[in-house]
């Protein structure tokens, strides 16, 4: 009995103290943000400064994806014959059955031409069994929808970079400890 | 009289079956019938290579999902020779041990919903949400992670991270105190709980018991301190024990658990040295000699075991899967039999049981 007291004065006191905040958000209404590295439906990138895909139809990321929703073909490159784009090879055509994919983001680690991102779109319900195979036109939209809202940079773009900045900082480094010890050198020498 | 029980009922934690000859009140026999999650993952293994098998091992145990994932790199590092960095150590323990806090949340939501109490449900997941808004920072996913990879983990974490857990770490320890202090010590929580679904410490080994319900009995043994994987040695942490295995000693346990997690979360993050967070192997293709492991680690639920044999190829060549809630819920006969029809539901909660992992 005393102790059923007790769990009532704790009830209420949790009642009145405890006046927080509401943690529910009001989700399909109110949309919700997501953190950057969300791992959304893969889509594919587009190279602003040439005009074209970065994708080159190479089929690593179908190879590596454990579900086998995705599927490309190659072909060769208008644009490299006229002398405007580095690729020589370029996708024709590509689908990923988004209703198969288990977003596991393999793809886009195995890429080495940055062509393939998780972005941040979630919300692709459909009513069609097969609504959500989308085609490459589609596939290149969310990308640019998601390069535009994240200011993509392509990660080879930013790890060169990087690399760059390291060695930079490593050659500044080694260029002081040798300046240092010539100073040394020549103070001993005077 | 014969009573269905799911596999659609909200007390089952999942599609299970359970089918109860009852007399009056009382449970004469139960017939637990599993598989209705039955995906064959082991046998998909076999037809993946080796970095997307991680992917699987993720919908095993759908609620502890960085600990299905570390055993997994574990047994092919342990094939492979491979050595994983320090850093790389670190934050999958940090990263595990969070995600043991979030399952035992969600077990003390469900048991005090089996138990007929709605509050800790809220209070409980709302601490789950906040664990989860960090691994989706941390690997872009809130359940499905793919985070670790043989060798390391996919990426280091991100910049805000050190700020991120600052600021959950308090949040989270009043969340784990509240859900105690609402639900633990409860005059009607113990009633229901208390002398309910005892097994004797022997019974608990024969029936390979493994993880809370097995130290709920009285005997002290977990992975972490029996076998130490990982970092695990370097940790100050105390192993709970119950005292007779009934379900409210289970329930002790698990909670007196959050806190021993949350002490090796901080003692951790103080180590964490920098440094690279995956081995130049795991990078490239994951080719393991022959051979064969067997690899344990102890899950929020008990003890995980992977029995691993590569023929040398980029597949494994048999992957089989020790799941503790498995073992575990082989005892449900003996604890059902000549219990309340009430009672069954607090019992099947209290064993904490995740059907992706029981049907694999
Ligand atoms: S997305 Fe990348 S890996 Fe896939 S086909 Fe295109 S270039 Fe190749
Ligand atoms: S995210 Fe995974 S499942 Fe989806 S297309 Fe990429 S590799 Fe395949």
């Amino acid at each position: 009995m005393l102790n059923s007291v007790k769990g009532m004065m704790l009830t209420l006191a949790s009642t009145f103290t405890g006046l927080r905040k509401p943690v529910t958000r009001q989700y399909p209404t109110v949309p919700t943000p997501v953190q950057p590295r969300f791992m959304g439906f893969p889509a594919l990138t587009w190279d602003d400064g040439v005009g074209e895909p970065y994708c080159t139809g190479c089929m690593v990321c179908i190879r590596n994806c454990p579900t086998q929703c995705m599927s490309a073909s190659m072909m060769d490159n208008p644009l490299n014959e006229e002398g405007k784009s580095s690729r020589r090879k370029i996708v024709d055509y590509f689908e990923i059955n988004l209703n198969r994919c288990i977003l596991c983001g393999i793809c886009v680690e195995v890429c080495n031409f940055d062509a393939i991102v998780m972005s941040h779109e979630h919300e692709m319900s459909t009513y069609q069994r097969n609504g959500d195979r989308v085609d490459l036109p589609a596939l290149l939209d969310i990308g640019k929808k998601y390069q535009v809202n994240t200011a993509w940079i392509p990660p080879t773009v930013l790890a060169k970079a990087k690399k760059e900045a390291e060695d930079a900082a490593k050659a500044a480094a080694a260029a002081e400890a040798s300046s240092g010890e010539t100073a040394a050198a020549g103070q001993e020498a005077t | 009289m014969l009573l269905n029980m799911g596999p659609q009922h909200p007390s089952t934690h999942g599609v299970f079956r359970m089918v109860l000859w009852v007399d009056g009140e009382k449970i004469v026999d139960v017939e637990p019938h599993i598989g209705y999650l039955h995906r064959g993952s082991e046998k998909l293994c076999e037809g993946e290579q080796y970095h997307q098998v991680i992917t699987l091992f993720d919908r095993l145990d759908y609620v502890a999902n960085f600990n299905n994932e570390l055993v997994y790199c574990q047994a092919v590092e342990k094939l492979m020779g491979l050595d994983v960095p320090e850093r790389a150590e670190y934050i999958r323990v940090i990263l595990c041990e969070l995600n043991r806090i979030a399952s035992h949340l969600l077990y003390v939501g469900t048991i005090g919903l089996d138990a007929g109490a709605m509050t800790p449900t809220m209070f409980a997941f709302r601490g789950r949400e906040r664990i989860q808004a960090l691994f989706e920072a941390v690997s872009g996913a809130r359940m499905m992670h793919n985070y670790f990879r043989i060798g390391g983990v996919k990426e280091d974490l991100p910049g805000n991270f050190e700020q991120m857990m600052g600021e959950l770490l308090p949040l989270l320890r009043e969340d784990v105190e509240e859900s105690d202090r609402i639900l633990t010590f409860n005059e009607i929580f113990l009633s229901r709980l208390k002398d309910v679904g005892t097994i004797s410490a022997e019974d608990a080994v024969d029936f390979g018991f493994t993880g809370p319900c097995l130290r709920g009995c009285g005997i002290e043994y977990d992975v972490r301190r029996a076998q130490p994987y990982s970092i695990y040695d370097r940790f100050d942490f105390d192993i709970p024990v119950g005292l007779d295995g009934d379900c409210w000693d289970r329930h002790w346990v698990r909670v007196q658990e959050m806190y021993e997690s949350l002490k090796i979360v901080d003692q951790a993050l103080e180590q964490m040295p920098a440094g690279e967070v995956v081995s130049s192997l795991g990078r490239r293709l994951i080719r393991p000699p022959a051979g064969e492991v067997y690899v344990r680690a102890e899950n929020p639920r008990g003890e995980i075991g992977v029995h691993l044999i590569s023929n040398g190829t980029d597949r494994p060549y048999r992957l089989k899967i020790r799941p503790p809630s498995f073992c575990n819920l082989s005892a449900i006969k003996h604890l059902l039999r000549n219990s309340w029809i009430a009672d069954s539901v607090v019992i099947l909660g209290s064993l904490d049981i995740v059907l992706g992992e029981v049907d694999r």
